[in-house]
């Protein structure tokens, strides 16, 4: 741990996926979040832990998810990265499509997208990261935006 | 906290009290196989009473979704009861709210159900 940032590498399990969970929820809450935000940051970190996990890596021994936090003042910035295939973002239907409404899956990235301010893909080689950012209220990023 | 589900029949309708977080893995599990029982075993009528669920996350919704298309493809009729304001909210936003039939009210919803 260096400073506000902490970086976890972590087994492709679902008990990493529940450790990055419970993690952000604790740091969600220590940057100053109320229980509704801790939930729905906890769940987006989820949501893209699942990903990592089980779409990226494929629940393999060998390879590992990396999440990253980092409060910036005025940033909650979570990242999580694996080690997989990658990501094609193109080929990701919209969940509220009518078509896709009774579909069992793809619902995760929509659902980060609702809970955080900004999330962000980026490939990497191999694999691919996402990043997860919600302002802190009253952080120097807040007020920057407050004061536009 | 590991998902429970626990079942009771209530005037012809199968009530399945529900508890805990329905998530990837153990909870989605639950669900599933406690939904599968119910249709292998010619039950119509079910209502998934989610007032203990404490936390739902995208594999769960998938697996609510997969329970109501089962029991409807079934011919059967799947109700939700007694939603928390997270599980409704989220309900809300995935616009799945106005695909479930759902009520706050056990003796109202189990009325619901077609005679």
């Amino acid at each position: 741990m260096t400073g506000n940032r902490v970086s976890y590498t972590l087994d492709s399990t679902l008990d990493s996926v529940n450790k990055a969970e419970e993690i952000s929820a604790q740091l969600a809450s220590k940057a100053g979040f109320d229980e509704d935000q801790c939930q729905r940051i906890s769940m987006a970190v989820r949501e893209a832990a699942v990903n990592a996990v089980l779409h990226g890596n494929a629940y393999d021994p060998k390879k590992k998810m990396t999440v990253t936090y980092e409060n910036t003042g005025g940033e909650l910035v979570i990242r999580i990265a694996d080690q997989g295939r990658g990501l094609d973002l193109a080929n990701i239907p919209d969940p509220l499509a009518p078509e896709n409404l009774l579909k069992q899956s793809g619902r995760g990235i929509f659902l980060m997208r609702a809970f955080m301010d900004d999330v962000r893909f980026r490939a990497l080689n191999p694999g691919s990261e996402v990043t997860l950012i919600k302002k802190v209220a009253g952080g120097a990023s807040a007020t920057k935006e407050e004061s536009k | 906290m590991t998902m429970k589900a626990s079942t009771r029949q209530m005037d012809g309708v199968t009530v399945v009290d529900l508890s805990g977080r329905i998530t990837l893995g153990e909870g989605s599990v639950v669900l599933r196989d406690t939904i599968r029982d119910l249709v292998g075993k010619g039950s119509k009528k079910i209502l998934l009473n989610l007032g203990d669920v404490t936390y739902i996350d995208s594999s769960g919704i998938g697996e609510l979704v997969s329970a109501f298309t089962t029991v409807r493809n079934q011919g059967g009729e799947l109700k939700l009861l007694n939603l928390t304001k997270k599980v409704h909210d989220l309900l809300q936003i995935t616009k799945l709210y106005t695909v479930f039939d759902v009520k706050d009210d056990e003796a109202t919803a189990i009325a619901a159900f077609t005679k």
